[in-house]
């Protein structure tokens, strides 16, 4: 094993100090260190996160291995500054039995860039009709915890109450695609006045606020926990916010693009844009950001969904939905937070990391925790060229943007998985 | 000149009303015994329908054949992404054969702002999907100034199924450039969000039919079609009929200018009533004859026929 001797990083925005990455942990932390035989990294300047943890991932293998492999949004990952990810069920096949979520978390150990952790789908073929074994997922090797049918809702109350209620068993979570399907059939983009403008079959709010409300009431019939995917619009908060304040076991997330990019993307037609839940208006960017400040919504979560070319590359109605995000999130972050590294680590590793159950995962750099880290240069802006993606796909929504922050380095377990802002592997 | 026309948002009112004028001269040449000139002698222009319409595949290839293009009609019907090319590939093809103008028709709204992106030629938008239609907006324009005179200032009334017409967009779009005031009217499911907003901050909405006939110059029935009653967007076709269609009794409120129009196929019965769609008041027949001279117009100035 390698051991690392960090120097002069700001922890958190902290003083600068030195971290010796040792046996997994960091074995020590404080200026001046010496460490004969650790490799020094000179990390003047640079920023010291726990490592980041994604709770929405699509890395579609099996199935779609010419968007993407777990190898290759792995890596995509670890240039982000992560070191987990929890990766989306909706594979082909679906991750529905304990072979195939097995089968991923096997990849991703062999891939050795950061932890995958499965999700398992709630119900079989994500067909919304009757409960996937979710037991057997929670016991298999891949121990999922959180189980989504992601990329559909599941829209069923009696199916949706069992799921939430079965899961208790064994402390798991469902992660509900909140989108009530009836309101929005052959639907293209957020509803409103650029949907009119452009003919393209509206989104409405409501289709998610409708299941929010539904979930959050049943959640709390059961006494259950729930977790809703990818919020993305200002009515969400609204409801969420009351259901926190009535103590229903709910969490939330919101992607980076919902809070940076709005509904008048869709005016190119470059299906780039096109996301489900869609880009929506600046009134709802200001209420999700708002709402992640006051921890409302409590993470980010990439919803990272690679895409091959000719999947995009078509009128905006045959395009797949779905952005690329792992590289380009804490960039976004720091665009949209500003340098408050404490609330960057909370919304983007610690609070993950807790929801998710990883318990290796989501600690600061402190002797003792586990070396899973990243460093960022907060000063460094970057242009982002799609070409440059590690991502086996380049739909990226930010080409050609100049965004803040670049990741340096990431730690998993103690060894480097980005070096010099390149992966290792 | 424009390079493309993708939406009635292209034209300001400078160019609309070169358009409406040279299509003007160009009626005058359906009237000679030799209907042909010789401007676009040697372009190619290529007919690319995605979607069954004969009748605007039919104006825009007579329009072509006046002004003595090479015309080639490409039909892509049933195309979509799972069987046949790709819309780009298809692109790709007609850039090779050296197409200078592509007339798209496509079903999804939005196909041929991504065609512009991928032709050097001029990309005409012949309808897509529930967007924009704006050669029928030109030619709706031209009948109601040559009927009426004038485009300021016109009362226009747009009846029906807006969410879903391409026409209406493309209408309200061009119509309120050229000073008229549009009044949209049909059931509120047919009438999409912040519709003003979205398009001309003057359009005005209105849920009843009667109310808005005694003032209209313009009365623009569009085309309803019965599948949407399986979606409850109306009751019934006999419900849609009594409070949405034109029949003579409604016809006759409106003022003795007034006229009627219709971009078609009309559905005698439902939106209109056969008495008011064979009156003296209506223009459909006028609107096809004036949609060729229009599209001869539309391709002639951005062909840069002017120029040679």
């Amino acid at each position: 094993m390698n051991s690392y001797l960090i120097r002069n990083v700001s922890v958190l925005g902290a003083a600068p100090t030195d971290l010796l990455l040792r046996d997994g942990v960091v074995a020590e932390a404080g200026p001046g260190l010496s460490a004969p035989g650790a490799t020094v990294v000179d990390a003047d300047g640079l920023v010291a996160l726990p490592g980041l943890v994604d709770l929405h991932t699509h890395l579609r293998e099996p199935g779609r291995e010419d968007a993407e492999t777990v190898e290759t949004g792995s890596r995509a990952a670890a240039l982000g500054g992560y070191t987990a990810v929890c990766a989306m069920a909706n594979t082909s096949p679906v991750a529905d039995t304990a072979g195939v979520v097995e089968q991923v978390w096997r990849l991703g150990r062999e891939a050795g860039l950061v932890d995958v952790q499965p999700i398992g789908a709630v119900t079989v073929g994500l067909a919304g009709e009757r409960l996937a074994e979710l037991g057997a997922m929670a016991d298999s090797a891949a121990r999922v915890r959180i189980f989504s049918d992601d990329g559909h809702c599941v829209a069923d109350p009696r199916l949706m109450r069992r799921a939430l209620e079965y899961v208790k068993a064994f402390d798991g979570i469902i992660a509900q695609h909140a989108e009530e399907p009836r309101l929005t059939e052959g639907a293209q983009m957020h509803e409103g006045e650029v949907s009119t403008r452009l003919g393209l079959t509206g989104w409405p709010a409501v289709a998610e606020e409708a299941i929010i409300a539904r979930d959050v009431l049943l959640a709390e019939h059961v006494g259950s926990r729930l977790h809703v995917c990818h919020v993305s619009c200002a009515g969400s908060v609204e409801v969420l916010r009351q259901a926190k304040a009535r103590g229903v076991r709910v969490t939330a997330e919101v992607t980076p693009h919902h809070l940076l990019l709005t509904d008048a993307r869709a005016e190119t037609y470059d299906p780039v844009y096109k996301v489900n839940p869609p880009l929506r208006t600046a009134t709802d960017i200001a209420a999700l950001r708002a709402a992640l400040v006051d921890g409302v919504i409590d993470i980010i979560a990439t919803d990272h969904a690679p895409h091959a070319v000719e999947d995009k590359e078509c009128e905006w109605a045959y395009a797949r939905p779905g952005m690329l995000g792992l590289e380009t999130a804490l960039s976004i972050a720091l665009d949209v937070l500003g340098p408050e590294w404490d609330l960057i680590a909370e919304r983007m590793s610690r609070t993950p990391a807790r929801i998710a159950g990883l318990t290796e995962h989501g600690h600061d750099p402190a002797p003792g925790a586990p070396a899973n880290l990243t460093l960022v240069d907060p000063a460094a802006r970057r242009v982002i060229d799609p070409a440059e993606s590690a991502s086996r796909s380049r739909n990226t929504p930010y080409a050609r943007m100049a965004l803040p922050g670049r990741i340096v380095a990431t730690f998993l377990r103690g060894e480097a998985t980005v070096l010099d802002g390149k992966a290792v592997k | 000149m424009i390079r493309h026309l993708l939406s009635g948002a292209d034209l300001d009112a400078d160019t609309a009303t070169q358009i409406l004028d040279t299509a003007a001269e160009m009626a005058a040449v359906a009237g000679r015994e030799v209907k042909k000139l010789p401007a676009l002698r040697g372009r190619t222009v290529v007919n690319l329908f995605y979607e069954d319409s004969t009748r605007t595949r039919i104006s825009f290839e007579a329009a072509a054949k006046r002004l003595s293009a090479d015309v080639i009609n490409f039909s892509a019907k049933g195309s979509s992404v799972a069987k046949g090319e790709s819309l780009k590939d298809t692109a790709l093809t007609l850039q090779a054969m050296g197409a200078d103008a592509v007339v798209v028709r496509h079903s999804a709204s939005g196909a041929p702002h991504r065609l512009a992106g991928w032709v050097d030629g001029s990309v005409i938008n012949a309808g897509d999907g529930t967007h924009e239609h704006p050669t029928q907006a030109l030619l709706d324009a031209y009948t109601m100034r040559s009927r009426l005179g004038r485009l300021a200032g016109l009362s226009v009334v747009v009846v029906g199924d807006v969410l879903h017409s391409r026409v209406a967009r493309s209408n309200v779009l061009l119509l309120s450039t050229l000073g008229a005031k549009v009044t949209l009217v049909g059931p509120p499911t047919l009438i999409p969000v912040d519709i003003a907003a979205a398009l001309a901050p003057g359009t005005d909405v209105c849920y009843d039919l009667d109310a808005v006939l005694p003032s209209a110059d313009v009365v623009m029935m569009l085309r309803v079609q019965r599948e949407r009653m399986n979606d409850s967007y109306f009751p019934s076709a006999r419900e849609y009929a009594r409070r949405y269609g034109l029949d003579g009794a409604r016809m006759r409120r409106m003022p003795g200018h007034a006229i009627v129009m219709h971009p078609g196929p009309m559905n005698r019965g439902m939106e209109i009533t056969p008495e008011v769609a064979d009156s003296p008041r209506s223009t459909i027949v006028e609107q096809v004859a004036n949609g060729v001279s229009v599209r001869m117009a539309v391709l002639y100035l951005l062909l840069g026929g002017n120029n040679r």
